[in-house]
Order: structure tokens, then sequence, then C-alpha cells
């Protein structure tokens, strides 16, 4: 190797320079968030690298670093695995100093996750998992779930739709505790609503993906609307294959992101009734929470589980700043207390608030998916149908069971 | 309204013509496998991946170059089997001489990572593909309504069905084939390439699946995992018909079908497991299957 002497001068010259740099940012304290999702799974396109470039987003927007605070971004996949997901928070607060994590993934792996961030006293703000037992009797002073969960679907999607016309229910219910569990939640919300259920079938799971006798079956019923109680591939299998046999029912899909109805295409998705709290599309702030995540992450919309670290991560960073980031570091459970006393606000839910037992409160929103006649472009998927304002749309504290609150 | 056994009767012919369209998926995905574990002895757990490939590839070639879904029909089965060919020279052919459990590990350990890899670069909700225009609509057949794609499905699968076990059983290439099965270095003797032959066999059992799985495109969700929900039932379909059974696995496949579509009016339930447990009382009765014969 050749190096001059002018080029090996100017650069043993540099080094003090580089150290000094180092040297400076080491001073300035330092925050790190853990986006811990799906990236290879199932999930990955409901969760994945989208909400880990909302959260660096919510890092650029909130003003951390003029305030002389650095943040760290980490990721890491969950593989949709208790006992991985776990691992990896168990890792992370203990030996790379992460001081939250967002997102948090399915049910299984934040229920496990949420007793670890209890253990090392930190703060879990999670968007992913739908299992209301988060802030029901699985809830603790470390957690708050942060999005949506299965009652806030249930309600919003059955009680809605009765009170938009859909006054008679028939479900399509993935044979198993998840699928048994959400007909049986919107089928009370139906009933209370005073609709009625005419029908239940239950397709095998896993092992199902023709979906039309099952269609049929529900067609013959007479319902007005049929409630996929399922989720995934199953959803959208079952939403194509109606369209493929004509069936005229509303359908309402009660666990459907964005995500899914980009993949199915409007010609076969349009006129299936949904429940998100978030949409691209809703106001002046979340199109210009969109805009802005559209200039990183290119091509797709977030849809509600990608939006949802934005927010956690926004408001987290907010109260590292009025804490002070010493102090945020300290103590996980007083930041979820000052979380819950502080009143939330950012792009994608607007102002809201946190209960007690951990539970954020925001509406949660009936859309209709659009023909493609009524959409105008690319994403321009959701027209809305029904609002359920926050403190009504999540289950009251007193029926979740939640220790901290009969404490 | 007429019913049998408690079920309204529009419901149950509906039930028993879906059974037909979904045995036909069953025949045209197990005649693959039935042919490369009769000639290969290769118990080819990679089906379902390339089942899923043919689906990608028919979206891929609408996407990518605008060829629409008539010449995917023809191209997709091509071009997946090629690579087939590819999967043959390179890993499996180096297996003919272990045990059935070295190539069901290797096809297995491919399927995992061919379904992974498209995870990976297509995500995993899937992507939209649609019916072709001449196809669209549906037929009111009193009973119920039949959507044109779904005949045509029956249609595609019966005639390819029916020319492949005329190609295997009635020509002088099937004659060879058979022939190399049972004694190949005889057959090697006459100045026939087995080896290549058997190249081809797996190219055209893997091209028969990706052809079933353009078929599918339009009415399953085109995503990774869409093989993998299918092929243990296909499986199941080829052990009940005979392993190796070429009209065992055409036969069984529609019948199995209908069996299982009969189940979701009686018993949803059980309508995953009835398959298995027509397999589990096939086998104990006669365990080389409907059509196999014993070796």
């Amino acid at each position: 190797m050749n190096l001059s002497r002018r080029a090996l001068l100017g650069t043993v010259a540099a080094l003090p320079a580089v150290a000094a740099a180092g040297h400076a940012r080491a001073q300035r304290p330092t925050l790190r968030i853990g986006v811990l999702t799906d990236m290879s799974g199932p999930y990955k396109d409901i969760g994945g690298p989208l909400a880990v470039d909302a959260v660096r987003l919510a890092v650029a927007d909130s003003g951390i670093a003029d305030a002389g605070v650095n943040v760290e971004v980490l990721f890491a996949d969950h593989q949709n695995k208790a006992d991985i997901g776990s691992n990896i928070a168990r890792q992370w607060y203990d030996r790379d100093g992460v001081d939250m994590i967002t997102e948090g993934g399915s049910s299984a792996v934040a229920l496990a996750v949420a007793g670890v961030s209890k253990d090392k006293n930190k703060t879990y703000l999670t968007s992913g998992p739908a299992t209301s037992d988060l802030t029901g009797k699985a809830c603790n002073a470390n957690t708050i779930h942060w999005t949506y969960d299965t009652y806030m679907l249930a309600k919003s999607t059955g009680d809605a739709m009765v009170k938009a016309g859909g006054d008679s229910w028939f479900f399509i219910t993935a044979d198993y505790a998840f699928g048994h569990a959400l007909s049986r939640d919107v089928g009370n919300f139906v009933t209370g609503a005073g609709g009625k259920v005419v029908g239940n079938v239950r397709t095998p799971f896993p092992g199902t993906t023709d979906f039309s006798s099952f269609l049929l079956q529900a067609q013959s019923s007479g319902a007005k609307v049929i409630g996929l109680a399922n989720a995934g591939t199953d959803t959208a299998n079952c939403i194509k294959q109606a369209k493929e046999f004509g069936i005229k029912s509303t359908l309402a899909g009660l666990l459907v992101f964005i995500s899914d109805v980009h993949a199915l295409g409007l010609q076969v998705a349009g006129g299936l009734a949904l429940t998100e709290s978030f949409y691209w599309d809703l106001n002046d702030r979340t199109r210009g929470f969109s805009e802005r995540l559209w200039k990183r992450a290119p091509g797709v919309r977030a849809g509600m589980v990608q939006a949802g670290p934005y927010s956690a991560a926004f408001n987290y960073l907010r109260a590292a700043r009025q804490m002070g980031p010493a102090e945020i570091r300290k103590d996980g459970a007083a930041v979820i207390a000052h979380l819950k006393k502080t009143p939330a606000d950012d792009d994608v839910f607007g102002p809201s608030t946190i209960r007690e037992d951990g539970r954020k409160l925001h509406p949660a929103y009936l859309f209709q998916v659009k023909t493609q006649a009524e959409s105008k472009g690319p994403w321009d998927y959701y027209k809305l149908i029904g609002t359920t304002p926050g403190p009504d749309a999540f289950r009251p504290m007193k029926d979740g069971g939640c220790p901290l609150v009969q404490a | 309204m007429m019913m049998i056994l408690g079920i309204p009767a529009p419901l149950l012919f509906g039930q028993l013509l879906l059974g037909v369209v979904n045995g036909a998926f069953y025949a045209l995905m197990s005649l693959g496998l039935a042919i490369i574990f009769g000639m290969l002895n290769i118990v080819n757990f990679a089906h379902g991946a390339v089942f899923m490939l043919g689906a990608f590839t028919a979206w891929g070639l609408l996407n990518y170059a605008g060829i629409g879904y008539w010449w995917a029909l023809l191209l997709a089965p091509l071009i997946v089997g090629a690579f087939g060919v590819v999967l043959e020279q390179v890993f499996i052919s180096k297996l003919y001489k272990l045990d059935h459990l070295y190539g069901l590990l290797l096809t297995f350990g491919l399927a995992l990572v061919i379904e992974g890899l498209v995870r990976n670069f297509y995500g995993s909700s899937g992507l939209p593909y649609r019916i072709p225009s001449e196809l669209q609509g549906a037929q009111n057949l009193g009973f119920m309504m039949m959507p044109n794609y779904r005949g045509w499905v029956v249609v595609a699968a019966l005639v390819m069905c029916v020319a492949t076990w005329l190609v295997i059983e009635k020509t002088s290439i099937g004659a060879k084939l058979r022939a190399a099965t049972e004694n190949a270095p005889l057959v090697q003797s006459f100045g026939i390439n087995v080896p290549l032959m058997i190249t081809l066999t797996y190219g055209a059992g893997v091209a028969l699946a990706a052809f079933a799985g353009v078929l599918a495109a339009p009415i399953y969700s085109v995503n990774p995992n869409m093989g993998a929900n299918f092929i243990i039932v296909v499986f199941a379909v080829v052990v009940i018909g005979g392993m190796g059974s070429i009209l065992g696995s055409i036969v069984t496949g529609f019948g199995l079908g209908i069996v299982e579509g009969l189940t979701r009016v009686f018993y949803p339930e059980g309508s995953a497991t009835v398959i298995f447990v027509v397999m589990v009382i096939v086998l104990l009765a006669r365990p080389a299957g409907l059509f196999g014969r014993a070796h």
C-alpha cells in the first residue's frame, strides 16, 4: 500500500478532532428505543419495517435532538414466538441499555414482554397485540396498550354496523380460541344493539383454504352481514371467494388491516366493513404524518399497528423532555405514570388520554372499503361510516379485572 | 323446499359441486406428486412451494411483463418446471441411492427456503390476481350460482389429468419411463438416457404443480404460505390413492373433494380432519392405498 506522507500527516492531524467529536457525543445523554416486531413472518406487512420507519420519524419530529438528547432506534424480529420475544426484551434491557420497547408483536409475545418490562422496571408501549388481557388481568404498571384491542374491534364493528342497518349476522369462525372469542364478543354487541345472530359455522384452523361452502351456507341463512371471525389469509380467502360467488351480504372483517385491503385489491375488497383506529387520509394531521412517512418509505401507507409506534415514541420522547433524560431512564413505572396523567397528543391519534389500567383511549373508526369507482387513486381505500369515541370504544375499566385498578 | 337428511337440497347439491371443484385441485396437485414418487421415489415436500411459485410467476408475468392469464397458464409451468430441473440437477439427483427420508428432508428444507425467500421479497399479506375477463361472472344453476372460473378449473384439471395419464400409460415415452422405474440399468442398456428422462420427469411434475398454482391464483390468496396449506392434504390424497399411482391420485383427488364438501354441511368442524380419517381407514384396510400395488 502506498500512502503519501501528506495524506498520512493529514490523517494523524484529524485524529484528535474525531476523538473530540466522539467525546462530545458521549457527553450527550442517549435514549434507546427498541422496536420489537415481525420482520419476516406472517405479520410483517402489518407491523414490520414500516413500524421501524415510523419510530424513526417520531424521533425526528419530536425535536429531541435539539434538546441535547441522542435517540437510538433498534429493531428485532420476535418471529411471533413468546420465548424469542421475551429473550430479546431481556437482552435489550439488560445488555443493550434499551429504555422503551414499542410495537411489541402479536398477543402471545406481548404478554411475555409485558412481564419482562415489569420485572426490569422499563417502559413498554405496545401497538401490535390484539388481546384485551393486557389491560385486564395481565395489566401492569410498566405497560400501556396503545393502538387497539379485541374489545374495541368487536364493539365498533358489531355495534356500529347494527346501527347502520346490518341487523342480522352469520359468523364464519376460525375454530380456535381467538375465533371463538371474537365471534362471541361481536355477537354480544350485535344482540345488545338490537340485532340477531342467525348462524355460526366453525371452520377448521389451520387447514381451510376454500371457504365457498361456508359462504353459501351463510348466504342461504339470509343474514345481512357475514362476520369473518378469522384473520390473515383466511380472511383474504373468504373475501376473495365471496366476490367470486356473488355473495350479496355485506362482509364484516373483524381483524383486517389496510395492508390486507391493498393485497386483495378494491375490485375484490370493495364494500367490506372493518375497524381501524387510524387511516392515513382521515384528517390534515394524519395526512401530514403520512406524507412525511412516505418520504422515508415510499409506496406503502401505514395501518394502525404501524402508526401506533409513531404515536407511542412521540409521546414518550415528549415525556423525556418534560421529565429529563436521566429521570426517564431510571424508573419505567414513573414514565408510565407520567404518560397516564399527561394527555397525549400527536398527528396519528390526535388528542387522547391514557387510563389507569394502561389503556390508551382514542376513537375507533368503522370504515367501508371503497369500490374501484369510488377510489381516486392508490391507497384511497376507506370511507368512514361510523365513529365510536375513545371513552366508549374500549372495555369499561371496572369490567377488565386489572389489579392496578382494584388496588 | 326439498330436504335431504335435514339439509335443504339446493345447499347439498351446491356442496357436492364445490367438492368436485376442490377435488380438481387435489387431483392436479397429487398427480404431480404421484408421478415424482412413482418414477423417482422421492417424497417431494417442495411440491407446495412450487405450487406457490406457479401463482407468483403468473403474478410476476402480469405485473413485470404485462403477460396475462392465458399465456401465464402456459409460461409459468415452463418457467417453474425449468426451475424444477435445476433443483433436481443440483440437489435431488444426489439422493436417489439413499433412503426416502433424505429426499423428504431435503425437499422439506427447500420448501422452507423458497417460501422464506418469497416472503422476504413480496411480504406476507399476499398479492392481488384477477380472474381473467373472459371467465368473470357466474351461471345460475337453479340451486346455486356457479362462478364461470370454477367451471373452467374443473375442465382444465380434468383435461390435464387425462392427458398426463394417457402420456404415461399409452405412449412409448410413458412405456420407457415406466420401464426405467422398474429396472433402470436394463433400460439404459438399450441406449435410453435414463438420467435425462428422470430429470425431465421431475420437471414435468413440478410444472403440473405450477399449472395448479396459476389456476389457483385468482381464487386463493397469492401468498408465500398458500402451498403449505395445501401440501398436507395432498399428501393424504396420494397415500389414500396409493403412492405413485397416477389413476389413484386422480380418482382419490376428486373423491375426497366431494367427501370434504359434504362434511362441511353436516359437521363443518371436522371438514379438515375427514380426509385423514379416511386415510387411516384406508391404510388399515389396504396399506398400499386404494389403487396401489403392494411391493
